[in-house]
């Protein structure tokens, strides 16, 4: 074979250089990372872009990550839970740091997107990680002064597990929240650690007479659970947008 | 100009010595799968070869048992770069099913249940260098794994060991199969780091 | 991956090679004639690799292998792609 990876790599594709600006716990597994991203240009709220990283010996490895912030601008923030497994996640993780550089791609996808031009009704359901573009979508509806209802399911193995938890604690006028804790709930939590059912989303969803888009994100079992129940309780399989990151 | 992401190694970061070039070490058996995974009903199972005289030598469940069924320990090596050391196999041996085979041809298909196809020269399934598997680390194969039986050449890259496998078809010229169409290598030698055309 | 993602994924990819974003172009399947967003389609495979079939068949309508210096794509499972602009 000819050619080092970087002439092979060069060649096409859009690679941006950020530079990661901070770093914030949001659990024992996850991080949100901000990176100032020259040239980014704003993102739609839903968009993820794809992150490259470089060995030494020029080995590379790719994975998307969903934008958890949204609008104009060449600052976005990412949200990674480690997978212990992992070749990427543990990376983002543990061992990147302020200051370092970072390869992306994007803003990418247009389609599992929501735009504050849009007036319907909208339901919004996440498992663990899967919140992140959920978030960019929340973010861009509280600051656009959007008066479309919004209502977000977000499953977590417990409390501690949330992402942007403070943020989703004091939601803004027009959006409901509704925690869903698969393997511990606080004391005094009404309904036991579960998995999601379709009870849940009969309870404390848009009901599908009401035409709501649904975003549904993600592990792929998750995602595959949630979205042939709302097809079970009529919504229309045209209006459930989904965004599977993969994993069991 | 690549950016070297700080302190990443990654799974091909890192030489070793042991393994094909390219490849890294894992304990665990990552599944690679390139559509969803067929559920086949031993009862219904069925394992054929197909010679250029068309015709059709066929195994059910039970046939295919009957066959001296071989211990197999080996290594194996993925184009996704993982490589397994010293797995523990159990199947009966290409050689015992060709045995009453006739053919000129020199090539083979395989076909599997739910539409994988892959091509291997005759020669590469003969001579103690194939099987038909049929359990994996003592425990039948699961469906995941290519259950209830896979193809097993491990001097090739995996993909030649064809998942859910349904019958072998002889051909006098070497066809490619499903990913050899789309980019892989025709024979996909691991230690010659054979992965793309 | 083990488990399929969904055709959002694609765009990174594809942005290689295409000038718009080819996750909302509608597809015609080959096999069942279901016609659907990229952004809908099964996606399966490793970072350099995919299999993008149709959610609705599980036929295959693409597939896509990355190597270090060439990109092959298979369309034989679509009969058209038409792109919004
Ligand atoms: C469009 C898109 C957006 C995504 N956005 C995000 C995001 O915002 N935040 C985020 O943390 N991740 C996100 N993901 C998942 C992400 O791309 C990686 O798959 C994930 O970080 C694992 O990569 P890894 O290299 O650490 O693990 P790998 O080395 O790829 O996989 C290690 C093991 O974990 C399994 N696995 C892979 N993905 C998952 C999963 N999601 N859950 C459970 N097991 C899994 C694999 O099958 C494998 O066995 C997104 C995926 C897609 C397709
Ligand atoms: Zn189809």
């Amino acid at each position: 074979m000819t050619g080092t990876s970087e002439a092979g790599d060069g060649r096409i594709g859009n690679w941006k250089v950020g530079v990661v600006t901070s770093i914030r716990r949001e659990s024992a597994s996850g991080r949100s990372i901000t990176i100032d991203v020259p040239r980014w240009g704003g993102n739609i709220a839903g968009q993820h872009t794809d992150v490259r990283l470089t060995a030494a010996n020029g080995y590379t490895a790719v994975r998307s990550y969903s934008v958890a912030s949204a609008g104009a601008g060449d600052r976005i923030e990412l949200a990674v839970d480690r997978l212990p497994t992992g070749e990427v996640s543990p990376y983002l993780v543990d061992t990147l740091r302020e200051g370092d550089e970072l390869e992306l791609r994007g803003p990418l996808g247009g389609w599992f997107v929501w735009t504050p031009q849009q007036t319907e009704s909208v339901q919004l359901i996440g498992g663990g990680s899967g919140i992140v573009p959920l978030m960019a979508m929340i973010r861009s509806h509280e600051a656009s002064g959007s008066t479309a209802p919004f209502r977000l399911l977000y499953s977590v193995r417990t409390p501690l597990d949330a992402f942007f938890r403070a943020e989703l604690e004091s939601p803004s006028a027009n959006l409901e929240v509704t925690w869903i804790f698969t393997r511990g709930a606080p004391s005094g939590w009404s309904r036991p650690a579960g998995r999601i059912t379709a009870a849940d989303l009969e309870a404390h969803g848009f009901p599908a007479a009401l035409s709501p888009t649904v975003f549904v994100c993600g592990p792929t079992g998750f995602v595959e659970t949630v979205a042939s129940a709302l097809v079970a309780l009529g919504h229309e399989p045209n209006r459930v947008k989904t965004e599977r990151f993969g994993g069991a | 100009m690549a950016v070297i992401s700080r302190g990443f190694v990654g799974r091909g970061g890192e030489v070793n010595p042991d393994l094909p070039a390219g490849q890294y070490l894992t304990a665990d058996f990552p599944v690679l799968s390139s559509g969803p995974t067929p559920h086949i009903d031993t009862v219904d199972w069925q394992f054929s070869i197909r010679t250029d005289s068309d015709t059709l030598h066929t195994w059910n469940w039970e046939e295919l048992h009957a066959l001296p069924v071989e211990d197999i320990n080996t290594d194996i090596h993925c184009v996704t770069r993982w490589s397994k050391l010293g797995t523990s196999w159990r199947g009966v041996s290409l050689d015992t099913l060709f045995a009453t085979v006739k053919t000129t041809d020199e090539y083979v298909m395989a076909r599997s249940y739910g539409g994988y196809t892959t091509n291997v020269p005759l020669a590469d399934l003969l001579g103690g260098q194939a099987w038909i598997a049929l359990e994996f680390d003592g425990a039948k194969l699961d469906p995941e794994h290519g259950g209830p039986a896979r193809l097993l050449i491990p001097h090739l890259y995996f993909w030649k060991s064809a998942k859910w496998i349904h019958g072998l078809e002889m051909q006098s010229q070497d066809e490619p199969g499903f990913w050899e169409q789309n980019g892989y290598n025709m024979y996909g030698d691991p230690w010659l780091e054979q992965r793309y055309w | 991956m083990t488990e399929h993602v969904d055709g959002n994924a694609l765009a990174g990819p594809l942005s290689d090679l295409f000038t718009f974003d080819p996750t909302t172009a509608s597809a015609r399947c080959a096999g069942c004639g279901d016609v659907s967003v990229l952004a809908r389609a099964m996606v399966y495979g490793e970072p350099d690799t995919f299999v993008v079939r149709c959610a609705h068949c599980d036929d295959v309508l693409m597939t896509i292998v990355q190597t270090r210096d060439r990109f092959c794509i298979e369309l034989r499972g679509m009969t058209w792609l038409k792109i919004p602009r």
